[in-house]
């Protein structure tokens, strides 16, 4: 499936900024289930792109401008052409055993509850079972709500909600596999829509984890599915904080006013002619 | 202390002879009147005021600074004791850069099966971010302190690795110049090392580790975490020492993979950064995003090689204190040596056996948390309550893996001048080791620190230890 991804976040400051600086994680790489055909990003500053790969294998770009700075934009569009593996990823960049995967963070500890809830769903003799027992228990009893969470929100906050967003979803699916000693990671991406929609408030994230005889395997607790071809992969790390698209600072620039404007749709066969 | 080996003192032996390297010392003790010493105390205490010399204890609201006692009876070694040493110093501290460059890298040793991954992996002082990141001339530790304890005549155990950010050595020379002041008899009778040079070591140790691209005449600052930081005085006494600029997080910014420190005549570029600021506020766009006191973008910079921080990221994984237990067989496997300073033996409660002869054997045992620092959260057996005991025992079986345990070691003492007169005192010795990419530059001594109350071991300031000057003896 060819997917086309425009991706648009816009700062803008009440007070103008004097300086800036951010470090993406925006560009996807290949693995066996994607192919990137075509990718950019463009900052709408005078900057240069630094590219770097971090510890994790993502590729970062870190960029910085000086003020003042009264808007900025960062743009990505691209074309990916993707296949369903089941959910299975091969072939992508591994620079950690799995190992390192069962590392505890504040955003993923495992509270009491988190460790009753995946304690329930344990099948000690199969590892399979028991992510697809968190997998499709988690999409049935926490609820899509994007008001109650924000980005630093905890997966014990999120769980005591039984509400969040698919970052809350893939930090409680990643607290309660790494609980039961299953290496377990966050992975940000895009995801296509069955129903038709194209536009969308922000980009997906789901969780990976560990299997022995298949390597790495996606689960996607808020859609309740594995992975498809309607998902690009982007970046993955142990939690959000090292896998966020945009990780920012900067001086001055008060009242900030963020928007959000991401588009995932199929690419037209014309397109493809082309 | 049941079946306690005897203590060692290490001006007086057993038998009432005076040790050789005490022998002067020994004699101008004896004539000079205990109140005399009580005076030059005084008059020490009151040149460290006017110093400004403190140290603030976290989680004491009453007195937020304090002075840390100082004793005015050095603390002598003699050549040969100080040549072993540093040998040893100087091997551990190669061992520690190999392993640190090692499970950032090949993690040789973990595949070896030496270390066990998950001591690695899960250690909250590793730093994935440091994986596959070359550092400047591969060199991780440019200072450590390394804590020696001594319990008899030839035997020093290493206690304590600080891989981080030790601190502690502006007391090694503020001490060392205010005993010349008040005691310069002293001096004249005695050959004692210089430690003076230390600032000049540490500069050229900094320098030596430019990245490559920086000129012939790097810039070098000390990042201090400000003012509230309980080291504050010797960041500011050490950049002044260094003639270095003392800067703050928000002095210095990342432009283009470069960092620069803003100027009154506009940005200069900086190459060497000898941080006092803890790993996880370093930089808010890879640790943690709320730290208000790092600088943006900082670790993109080093790891394009634009810059060095002094220490790199990502040492504590090596001065954790399971890994601890393993250095004798980390100094084996990267140097093929075998160690010239010993451990104390250590049980790794992460171990069922080793946890099963621990929680038998409690009140004997000094117990430890894997991560803690500053004397906090450790149980010194023969000291406590059956509570305490107790309390310990609950936690070794709730966590074994965060603890680790020591025999109670008879440390040494030192006359030191208490209200009662002259009297023994358990002692510790951090020197502070230098790794440039020339060399390693250890000066003779370091920082002595001594427990004040009598029979007690704690030696930290933030516990009431005091500190007293430490002497090398030139042959």
């Amino acid at each position: 499936m060819r997917i086309r991804i425009a991706h648009e976040t816009t700062y803008s400051y009440a007070v103008p900024a004097r300086s800036v600086i951010q470090t993406l994680r925006l560009t996807p790489r290949n693995y066996d289930g994607q192919h990137v055909s075509n990718w950019r990003i463009d900052v709408d500053q005078d900057c240069r792109l630094d590219a770097h790969e971090d510890a994790f294998g993502n590729i970062t770009h870190t960029f910085s401008c000086t003020g003042p700075v009264q808007t900025l934009t960062v743009r990505v569009d691209g074309l990916v052409e993707t296949s369903d593996t089941a959910g299975v990823v091969r072939g992508a960049i591994e620079r950690f055993p799995p190992g390192l995967y069962l590392r505890g963070t504040d955003l993923t500890t495992a509270d009491g509850d988190i460790r009753a809830y995946a304690e329930a769903r344990h099948h000690p003799a199969d590892r399979l079972s028991t992510l697809h027992a968190l997998l499709d228990d988690l999409a049935r009893d926490i609820t899509f709500d994007k008001d109650p969470t924000h980005s630093a929100t905890t997966a014990a906050e999120a769980f005591a909600l039984k509400r969040g967003v698919c970052q809350d979803f893939a930090h409680i699916f990643i607290a309660a596999a790494r609980h039961l000693n299953i290496p377990a990671r966050y992975v940000g991406g895009y995801f296509l829509h069955d129903d038709g929609t194209v536009d969308q408030e922000a980009g997906h994230a789901w969780a990976e984890a560990h299997v022995e005889g298949l390597g790495w395997v996606g689960f996607d607790p808020a859609n309740g599915l594995c992975p498809t071809e309607q998902h690009i992969r982007i970046a993955c790390g142990l939690d959000y904080l090292n896998a966020a698209p945009i990780r920012g600072s900067r001086h001055g620039g008060e009242g900030e006013f963020l928007t959000v404007k991401v588009m995932v749709d199929q690419a037209s066969r014309q397109v493809q002619v082309q | 202390m049941a079946g306690a080996a005897p203590i060692f003192d290490e001006m007086n032996l057993a038998d009432g002879a005076v040790r050789p390297a005490y022998e002067t010392l020994a004699r101008w003790l004896k004539t000079i009147p205990t109140d005399l010493l009580a005076t030059r105390s005084r008059e020490a205490e009151a040149l460290f005021r006017r110093i400004g010399i403190t140290f603030a204890v976290y989680g004491d609201a009453a007195s937020t600074e304090r002075l840390i006692p100082f004793d005015v009876i050095p603390r002598v070694l003699t050549n040969d004791e100080w040549v072993r040493l540093s040998k040893g110093l100087t091997q551990r501290t190669r061992a520690i850069n190999a392993f640190l460059g090692d499970v950032y890298s090949k993690r040789e040793i973990l595949r070896a099966g030496l270390v066990p991954e998950d001591l690695v992996y899960r250690n909250p002082a590793f730093r994935p971010e440091m994986n596959q990141q070359p550092v400047p001339h591969g060199i991780y530790v440019m200072i450590a302190g390394i804590d020696i304890v001594r319990v008899d005549a030839d035997t020093f155990y290493v206690l304590e690795d600080n891989a981080r950010t030790p601190s502690g050595v502006s007391y090694m020379l503020e001490n060392r110049e205010v005993m010349i002041r008040l005691f310069p008899e002293l001096f004249s009778q005695h050959r004692v090392a210089p430690v003076e040079n230390y600032t000049d070591d540490l500069l050229a140790t900094m320098k030596s580790v430019a990245p490559r691209s920086a000129s012939s005449d790097p810039t070098c600052v000390l990042l201090t975490p400000g003012l509230f930081n309980s080291a504050y005085y010797e960041h500011t006494f050490l950049a002044d020492k260094l003639g270095v600029e003392l800067v703050e997080g928000r002095d210095l910014f990342v432009k283009a993979d470069v960092v620069y420190m803003r100027t009154t005549e506009g940005p200069k570029r900086v190459d060497v950064i000898y941080r006092r600021l803890d790993d996880d506020f370093l930089d808010p766009l890879v640790f943690r995003p709320d730290s208000a006191l790092g600088v943006p973008g900082i670790m993109s910079a080093y790891h394009a090689g634009n810059v060095t921080l002094a220490n790199a990221v990502g040492t504590g994984v090596a001065d954790d204190k399971a890994v601890y237990s393993y250095m004798p067989e980390i100094v084996k496997f990267y140097l093929g040596e075998e160690p010239i300073l010993k451990n104390v033996p250590t049980w790794r409660c992460r171990e069922a056996d080793e946890l099963k002869y621990v929680l038998d054997n409690l009140p004997e045992l000094v117990v430890k948390e894997v991560h803690g620092s500053g004397g906090y959260g450790m149980l010194i057996g023969p000291k406590a309550t059956a509570a305490e005991i107790e309390l310990f025992r609950h936690k070794l079986a709730k966590d074994p893996s965060n603890f680790i345990a020591q025999p109670t070691l008879a440390l040494s003492t030192c006359p030191t001048l208490v209200e009662e007169g002259v009297a023994p005192r358990h002692v510790d010795l951090r020197p502070f080791v230098l790794t440039g990419r020339d060399k390693v530059r250890i000066v003779p001594g370091g920082l002595t620190r001594v427990a004040l109350k009598e029979g007690s071991l704690v030696v930290n300031s933030s516990q009431g230890g005091g500190t007293k000057d430490t002497w090398v003896l030139d042959s």
